[in-house]
């Protein structure tokens, strides 16, 4: 059953139309991953489910609308967003990070600093002084606290080192075994998204050009829309 | 060397209560005026610190929320000792000479004008937050002047100072206890503040509103809560100032009392907790001193600033500890 419903999506910045139709679905507790070139508006399609920016169509989490509800108030209806670019809170330590967006649930201070033990390590710290993989591993776990029903990751691995984009890739392994959050994936890794996701959705110029089980996406298509 | 920063926090809080001790001591009353000056001035740059420094938002319109402190003590002082009354519409009364009725009263107005003011500069932000901040305080500067019943531009003399339950507030020291006390009350509240979730959700949204939304909290709400509490203990201050002075005028109202509020933080420390208090206690000194060498003495606090602002962004406490403060 489709948790997030997305149909129809379009989205400007200005006078300059990012979106033209998107249409995707994300069933419960389901891992989907959302693929495309650079600039193709997965990112746009992103802040657009998080009302971070003004978008068209319709917009629906378990059946309720979320078009045109402050951003706030989709956070609060169980969208939990990781940004690109990880953007923590970088005058608070690891610990003011989690607690400042700590909402009741099964995720709390204890969980998170178990799903990533380098957090504990630092929780004193400021969050500007983290690595960028220790930063990342913030940004989910800032997240989390805020105990989503559906969980985006934008492009959660980008500029890591390989043993980092590994710790990060096993908690999200983690998260889909243990937990029955859904999960919308942006990440150019291919191989590590088709051993995690059940189902694809590719986008190309602003439009969903192809969406199914992630068995089913060949290397012709791949190769057509995403170059790999 | 450098100091721990809660070391130099307690040392200056220790300091700041030995000096009118040992002025009482010596018989010399009028340093004891300024300790209270400088605990005041501290108390009404701690308020804005708040919304300042761990809010992001520069207001250049606190003085408003220290004038409405002022003129309600004076206002309140000036009916219960003339015997006329106050009408306000509905509902009238006598005035009243009691401290903390006066300082519910500053809060609760300074409060309630902070929360409409709020309300509309923070639909806005940057230079324009400062821009409308600085308008209201004209506003209320400008009303003040032509408010004939209370003054106008000469201001109000209140010939009593208020009274507090069990203590002569006319003995300097024993005022400067209520005060210290109360800027003590409030650096505690603001210290568990600050480390509450509120506190670091206010924080964060200094650093990003859109990112402090996109984990499920309002930013304009909680900011404007802070600048609410910000414009209450600002008010309170105002209020104490005019006991102090035992006058309320418009320059309590003036942009360059909200300008002083903020050099004061400057230089003690952006966002720091015992910032405004070891700004104040600086400004005060030397408002004093090189006042009594020269009538251009704020030369000398502008190149202080300007060094601070140059070299130690942390203001003073950033050089003393060596740690760095908020970015705002």
């Amino acid at each position: 059953m489709s948790f997030l419903t997305v149909r129809n999506l379009t989205a400007s910045y200005g006078v300059s139309q990012a979106l033209f139709g998107v249409d995707l679905t994300v069933a419960k507790g389901e891992v989907t991953a959302l693929l495309g070139r650079n600039g193709m508006g997965k990112s746009t399609t992103v802040k657009s489910i998080c009302q971070m920016i003004r978008s068209k169509g319709t917009i629906t989490l378990d059946g309720l609308n979320l078009q045109n509800l402050p951003s706030y108030k989709v956070s609060r209806e169980g969208v939990g967003l990781v940004p690109e670019g990880r953007r923590c809170f970088s005058d608070l330590t690891v610990r003011e990070n989690l607690i400042a967006t700590a909402r009741p649930g099964e995720w709390d201070l204890n969980e998170v600093t178990k799903l990533f033990p380098r957090l504990d390590e630092r929780k004193g710290q400021r969050a500007g002084s983290l690595s960028g993989g220790e930063q990342q591993m913030l940004a989910i776990g800032r997240a989390l606290m805020t105990n989503p029903r559906l969980l985006i990751l934008d492009e959660a691995t980008e500029g890591l080192a390989p043993i980092i984009r590994q710790e990060i890739w096993a908690a999200i392994r983690q998260l889909k075994q243990e937990t029955s959050v859904a999960i919308l994936l942006i990440d150019k890794s291919l191989k590590e998204l088709s051993a995690i996701s059940e189902r694809a959705i590719i986008l190309e110029r602003g439009r969903t050009v192809w969406s199914g089980k992630m068995t089913s996406l060949t290397h012709e298509i791949t190769e057509k829309y995403i170059g790999i | 060397m450098k100091f721990e920063e809660r070391y130099l926090n307690l040392f200056v809080l220790v300091g700041l209560l030995l000096l009118p001790i040992w002025a009482q001591a010596m018989d010399e009353p009028f340093t004891i005026t300024l300790a209270t000056r400088a605990v005041i001035l501290a108390l009404a740059a701690v308020g804005l610190n708040l919304a300042l420094g761990i809010g992001g938002m520069v207001s250049f319109g606190h003085a408003v929320f220290f004038g409405i402190g002022g003129y309600a003590m004076g206002i309140l002082a000036y009916h219960a000792q003339t015997y006329t009354t106050l009408s306000l519409g509905l509902f009238e009364t006598g005035g009243t000479n009691s401290m903390p009725v006066i300082w519910l009263v500053a809060m609760l107005l300074s409060g309630a004008v902070a929360f409409v003011i709020g309300l509309l500069s923070l639909r806005t932000s940057g230079v324009y937050f400062i821009m409308i901040t600085l308008a209201f305080g004209q506003m209320f500067y400008y009303f003040a002047i032509s408010w004939a019943q209370y003054g106008g531009e000469d201001g109000l003399s209140i010939y009593v100072r208020n009274g507090f339950p069990g203590l002569n507030t006319l003995v300097p020291i024993e005022f400067f206890g209520i005060c210290f006390v109360l800027l003590c009350v409030t650096l505690v509240l603001f210290a568990r503040l600050q480390s509450s979730p509120f506190g670091l959700a206010l924080n964060a949204a200094r650093q990003s509103k859109s990112r402090v939304a996109a984990v499920g909290l309002n930013p304009t709400r909680v900011k404007l809560l802070a600048f609410v509490l910000s414009g209450a203990v600002t008010g309170l201050a105002g209020a104490l100032f005019a006991d102090l002075n035992r006058f309320v005028s418009p320059t309590m109202f003036s942009w360059q009392l909200s300008g002083e509020l903020i050099v004061l933080i400057i230089i003690g420390g952006v966002g720091r907790l015992m910032g405004p208090v070891i700004g104040a206690c600086v400004f005060v000194a030397l408002e004093h001193f090189l006042g009594e060498i020269t009538d251009f003495w704020h030369v000398s606090l502008g190149i202080i600033l300007l060094c601070i602002v140059l070299f130690g962004r942390g203001g003073l406490i950033g050089l003393i500890t060596g740690k760095e403060g908020a970015h705002v």
